[in-house]
């Protein structure tokens, strides 16, 4: 059993069929990359477990519990964080704010009315954003307005986000799409600790094979809305179907 | 004094009400050193403060404010009729009703965002106005507006035996009293009505200088930039706003009462769409979503609506006496346009010019004011780093 479950599922959009059947079993603690040619439906995918999408039929549940019909901050609520594929910040805020509102979010819940104290003065709170600056390797970014940042570093800011909720579960989407080598490299070395530090099981969506096979200690392949690969990375890269549906000998 | 940094912020604090307090001395030379006017500055100070939490804040911009302060006003009034002169319990209900007022139209206009939400609040703020004017003229008394009388209860007051209607209060310091002193060779009023209107806007400024530095105000800030990233931080928004909400309406309600506090009374017409629009116009101005700029813009124009409705045709051909009579006659007739009670169309050509060059409003012109006579100062001494000053200057400006 894994921590993440898709069990048959289907999504259409006005008679295109995005997702056909898909069954999907993300195992606690192991990176699970998905991927597949444009078009396959991973994104599409990746909203139905955050609450984005609701799919017509079939089950998500994470951690033995449904997500389906669940409002998206409550699915968080729950531990699953995501990295989206063009960053979402807070561009008008501060680096260090931008990582001090998922850590009150973690502390505090969904609501809570703090508006006596200063937000500086939450000593625990920003310690632990400083911290988290710190291992994304941002912290002379601090106090820099988030839309000044470079594109990776917006990425890497996003990440930081997500982890400072202490996520079970983190998506992420591209994460090292429109990056330079230098900084995919760092990327990966990012996930790599995190995941051998804190054990966060993550599910990526990648078309960088590098990323990939670096990462990844499962593989499920998507094409035309419907898994036709789940398995090790060393059986994937000789498996014909795989080489089928990324060659468009489909049909 | 426009420099907001978190780390000056008990300065900032300290001046705000050492100018708000001075007042009366600070503005006689520019002719607004009189209790009527300076306490318009203060009650709508309080208002676009209000204002501000919810639309400089989270970026909801609401068509309907005036309503707040107009339940503000009536709920004033009848504490006056029923209860008794003293401000105190007026003002309570009025910001307690104010506040139910304002969760009940934040709780159904609050679920659209963007323009729907503007419409919404507009369209409930135009039905309070109508139903004030006519459904609910028991409560309300049409379109004569709620008054005093005689005859009022006043159930907590000695018994009026004078014959002529009762002022409002203070545990017994009359609203509209004054004390004249004479000061370099002016006369100063000094106000009850107005000090305890300064100290209601000081109050209220303090209040949202705490807002704004908390951990709430800070979710307020992130709603205005990306809702999408914090419903997916594990945040509910809908609370957070319908609180920012509710706290401007209290505000709102806080100006109401204070409108009847300091003149017993409360029309229909407090509620119309163009006061909802006027707070707007003074956030704005002013720069939303900075602490000061609200006050200043309401300041701003509630100065220049004095100053500039006042001018009439006579004004003008004495001030031009000393062009040619044919060019006298063009000047004033060209001017004539923008002053009495044209001077809505100065107001509106000043709005257009901040949101065209100072999109950050007055504070901004400030604050670039200040920056460029810091890298003046500094550009004899050394170029680099006046340049590194202007640098971080604009990377950083966390009171914004």
């Amino acid at each position: 059993m894994g921590i993440l479950e898709v069990k048959n599922v289907n999504k259409s959009f006005s008679g295109l069929k995005a997702l056909q059947n898909v069954n999907l079993s993300v195992e606690e603690g192991k990176i699970h990359a998905i991927i597949g040619p444009n078009g396959a439906g991973k994104s599409t995918l990746l909203n139905c477990f955050i609450g984005k999408l609701l799919p017509d039929s079939g089950t998500v549940t994470f951690d033995g519990q449904s997500l389906l019909g669940i409002p998206p901050h409550k699915i968080n609520q729950t531990g699953v964080s995501r990295v989206f594929q063009t960053p979402e910040i807070f561009t008008d805020l501060s680096v260090i704010d931008n990582v001090m509102i998922p850590c009150f979010a973690r502390r505090d819940g969904s609501f809570s009315l703090h508006a006596v104290k200063r937000v500086e003065d939450e000593a625990e709170v920003r310690d632990k954003a400083e911290q988290m600056l710190v291992d994304v390797n941002m912290a002379d970014k601090r106090d820099m307005t988030a839309s000044s940042l470079s594109r990776g570093d917006k990425r890497r800011l996003e990440m930081a986000m997500c982890l400072a909720q202490d996520p079970k579960l983190l998506l992420l989407d591209e994460p090292t799409a429109g990056m330079a080598r230098a900084d995919t490299n760092n990327t990966i070395e990012l996930l790599a600790d995190i995941q051998s530090k804190r054990h966060i099981t993550m599910a990526v969506i990648e078309h960088d094979m590098h990323v990939v096979f670096s990462l990844a200690q499962k593989i499920s392949v998507l094409a035309q809305g419907t898994v036709i690969v789940e398995d090790l990375p060393e059986n994937i890269k000789g498996n014909p179907k795989v080489q089928e549906a990324y060659l468009g000998g489909a049909h | 004094m426009f420099s907001e940094t978190r780390k000056n912020d008990h300065l900032l604090l300290l001046l705000f009400a050492i100018v708000t307090l001075a007042g009366p001395i600070l503005l006689a030379p520019l002719g607004a050193g009189y209790p009527d006017l300076l306490q318009r500055f203060c009650i709508f100070g309080i208002f676009a403060i209000g204002f501000n939490i919810l639309f400089g804040l989270t970026g909801y911009l609401s068509f309907g404010h005036a309503a707040f302060l107009g339940v503000g006003s009536y709920s004033a009034v009848w504490m006056f009729k029923l209860l008794t002169m003293n401000v105190i319990p007026a003002l309570i209900l009025a910001v307690l009703i104010a506040g139910l007022f304002s969760l009940l139209i934040g709780y159904i206009s609050l679920r659209r965002s963007g323009i729907y939400f503007s419409i919404l609040t507009l369209a409930f703020a135009q039905m309070s106005f109508s139903l004030a004017y006519s459904v609910l003229t028991p409560i309300t008394n049409g379109e004569t507006g709620l008054q005093l009388s005689l005859k009022d209860p006043r159930i907590l007051d000695a018994t009026n035996t004078s014959g002529s209607l009762p002022s409002t209060n203070l545990f017994g310091l009359t609203m509209n009293s004054t004390a004249k002193v004479d000061f370099l060779g002016m006369t100063l009023q000094f106000n009850i009505g107005f000090y305890f209107c300064a100290i209601m806007l000081i109050i209220a400024f303090y209040i949202s200088m705490r807002i704004f530095r908390s951990p709430f105000g800070l979710m307020l800030r992130a709603i205005k930039t990306n809702q999408t990233r914090l419903n997916y931080t594990g945040i509910n928004t809908r609370p957070y706003t319908l609180a920012a909400f509710v706290i401007s309406g209290m505000y709102a309600g806080l100006a109401g009462g204070l409108m009847a506090c300091t003149d017993p009374l409360a029309g229909a017409e407090r509620m119309q769409w163009t006061a909802s629009g006027e707070v707007v116009l003074m956030t704005i101005l002013g720069g939303a979503g900075t602490l000061l700029g609200p006050v200043l813009g309401a300041g701003f124009i509630k100065y220049f609506e004095n100053i500039f409705s006042k001018i009439n045709d006579n004004v003008l051909h004495n001030t031009f006496a000393f062009l040619p009579d044919g060019l006298e006659d063009f000047v004033v007739s060209i001017l004539h346009v923008f002053v009495g009670k044209g001077w809505h169309l100065t107001l509106g050509v000043l709005f257009m010019m901040v949101v065209i060059f100072l999109p950050g409003g007055l504070i901004e012109g400030a604050n670039r004011i200040l920056s460029w006579l810091r890298t003046r100062g500094k550009a004899g001494d050394n170029t680099a780093e006046s340049k590194e000053t202007t640098t971080t200057k604009t990377a950083v400006n966390p009171a914004e």
